[in-house]
């Protein structure tokens, strides 16, 4: 019963989601919203794949990771030589840079998730930073100077991409697996202790997160005309992680919504990059100081409408 | 010889690294924070050294000491007003912070200043060189070598003989047991932070001497590679950060010497991942068992 009405509710907002992408089509295509307006939805898209892939290490697995900007570079990346140098279609490319992704993730991964913590965290930012060193110093791909990319990020692979993300990463959360991620965040060496192989949960959940940074790595690529080694630097990976934490650290609609909230907040505060900067940084440590679980904290956006009941999916806390 | 050179310049750079790194390991020894905003410090370190050489006219050692002496008041109001508050919380909320209290500093900074580089004076001190054993040692990098040698051995006075010191020691090894010795566990707290930022100033003024090009953001990739040398010797162990931080300033010298200097910043990561996966304890620390 219970099984049949969240199945109910979980159809209907994938249909409610279709009609709202096929409207923008029609929006888009019709000239109706301006070129701007189109430019900066696409941006929210982008970040809102790269928000929930980062939810799922650090929201759901409670794996701090702060290098999520070396997977979208390297989604970036492979992408783009599939599609420019390879002259392959853009679906291939879209795949490969997910699956280049999810490969850098496990190669990190294996290794690194035996650390925990601020250690897990600092070596991740190092890999990021790898990353962008080796990006920096491949001549094939350009170099510092970077790679010219057709565009061909168009409204409907990228309104895909983010159902398919989203879609995956709820069912994943909701499944066994992410139960058992759960229970990673929760107490690990608990976890551990109950037999769940947390070493396995932890590189999955990594994985998975990588492939969809990757995705999104492949549509930023192909909607800007050049891509560069500085644009994946460490304030990225900080980008995405404010997202993640500003909406609730377990929450994806909370990462969702921060994501499309400070999406249109930065881009409003382009002509001032530096002002941008000092707001993002002041909401970052008032928001640690004076409300440390998020705009949502772990709880979901359908849990405003169940009323008396607790949500389903995150676990409160 | 074209090795020995490389030497030289490694222990030059290396010493700067190994005052940063020694702010980070004694912050972390005390509070297991990483203080992010301490390159920002070293940063902020640099510009006022700028600034009391230029436009207050001094020498180099007034101005050593005025941004020390800033540093560790910012530090102390980064402590204070930022991490306070956080004492008990969870160990991301912190991290998250120092994050936010770094960006803020460094584009506070680029608010205040705007982002344009400033070029260090060079002639403060007389531009000599001894050639020793054929090797040019430049006054400079004995200059900033002496700096980090004296300031080091201070460090180690204070914390092995002064009673701040002790308390600080006391506290690294448990707060709680400390508080109940009649210990004033925040005061010692901001004395730590203190010492470490005025050294990050120090390191700061000795930056800007060795590569004569300040900016606002160029506290970011020292700052990582002095936390890197800090996990090098052993987070949390004063020997350990000062030959960590050698030792860093030594691999990067020598790596650009074989002809990879683009590369040279990657490496540190790259020592910073091995050493991580492989003694994460670092090369003085000894593997500790978790407890549940």
């Amino acid at each position: 019963m219970n099984i049949l009405r969240t199945a109910k509710g979980f159809w209907s907002s994938i249909v409610l989601a279709i009609v709202f992408g096929v409207v923008m089509q029609f929006l888009i295509t019709g000239e109706i919203i301006n070129f701007f307006y189109v430019n900066t939805l696409y941006f929210i898209g982008i970040n809102i794949i790269l928000a929930a892939s980062l939810h799922l290490i650090i929201g759901i697995t409670g794996q701090f990771s702060i290098g999520h900007a070396g997977f979208l570079a390297v989604g970036a990346y492979a992408s783009a030589i599939i599609t420019m140098k390879l002259e392959l279609p853009f679906a291939l490319g879209l795949l490969a840079g997910g699956v280049a992704a999810a490969i850098a993730g496990l190669i990190i991964g294996i290794p690194t998730l035996r650390l925990k913590g601020d250690y897990l965290a600092i070596a991740t930012l190092g890999f990021g930073e790898i990353v962008r060193i080796v990006f920096l110093n491949i001549e094939y791909v350009g170099g510092a100077s970077g790679m010219t990319v057709t565009q061909l990020t168009t409204w409907p692979w990228l309104f895909g991409s983010i159902l398919l993300t989203l879609i995956v990463i709820r069912n994943f959360t909701n499944s066994t697996h992410g139960r058992a991620c759960i229970s990673v965040r929760e107490n690990e060496i608990a976890a551990d202790a109950m037999g769940i192989n947390t070493t396995y949960y932890k590189v999955v959940a990594f994985a998975i997160g990588a492939f969809f940074a990757g995705v999104a790595g492949a549509l930023y690529a192909h909607n800007f005309f050049i891509i560069q080694p500085t644009n994946f630097g460490f304030l990225k990976s900080f980008d995405i992680l404010i997202f993640v934490v500003l909406g609730g650290l377990g929450s994806m609609s909370g990462a969702v919504l921060a994501a499309i909230l400070l999406t249109i907040v930065s881009t409003f505060l382009q002509s001032f990059p530096e002002l941008r900067m000092i707001i993002y940084s002041l909401v970052l440590v008032l928001m640690m100081l004076y409300r440390p679980q998020g705009i949502m904290g772990t709880r979901e956006l359908t849990s405003f409408f169940k009323f008396g009941k607790s949500a389903k999916g995150g676990v409160n806390s | 010889m074209e090795f020995l050179q490389q030497l030289v310049n490694g222990v030059s750079l290396g010493s700067i690294y190994a005052l940063i790194a020694l702010g980070y390991t004694m912050v972390y020894g005390i509070v297991k924070l990483i203080n992010f905003a301490h390159g920002d410090v070293f940063m902020v370190g640099a510009f006022i050294g700028f600034y009391s050489i230029t436009i207050l006219d001094l020498g180099f050692f007034p101005s050593l000491l005025i941004s020390m002496a800033v540093c560790a008041i910012l530090g102390v109001l980064i402590e204070r007003i930022a991490y306070k508050p956080l004492r008990n919380a969870t160990r991301i909320a912190a991290l998250i912070t120092a994050i936010g209290v770094s960006l803020l500093i460094e584009y506070g900074v680029i608010y205040v200043r705007g982002a344009q580089p400033e070029a260090y004076p060079s002639d403060l001190i007389p531009a000599t060189s001894l050639d020793f054993l054929g090797v040019k040692v430049s006054s400079q990098s004995l200059l900033i070598l002496g700096t980090s040698v004296v300031l080091m051995i201070l460090l180690q006075f204070i914390v092995h003989k002064t009673k701040i010191g002790k308390a600080m020691r006391a506290v690294s090894y448990d707060m709680d047991a400390a508080r109940l010795m009649g210990i004033n566990v925040n005061n010692t707290i901001s004395a730590t932070f203190a010492i470490g930022s005025a050294l990050a100033g120090a390191a700061g003024v000795a930056f800007g001497m060795y590569y004569t090009k300040i900016e606002p953001l160029m506290g970011i990739i020292p700052g990582l590679k002095a936390f890197v040398a800090a996990v090098l010797g052993g987070i949390g162990i004063i020997p350990g950060a000062m030959v960590g931080g050698l030792l860093l300033g030594v691999i990067e010298s020598l790596v650009s010497a074989a002809g990879f200097s683009l590369w040279r910043d990657g490496v540190a990561f790259v020592v910073l991942i091995l050493i991580l996966i492989f003694r994460p304890a670092g090369l003085f620390g000894k593997n500790v068992r978790e407890k549940v």
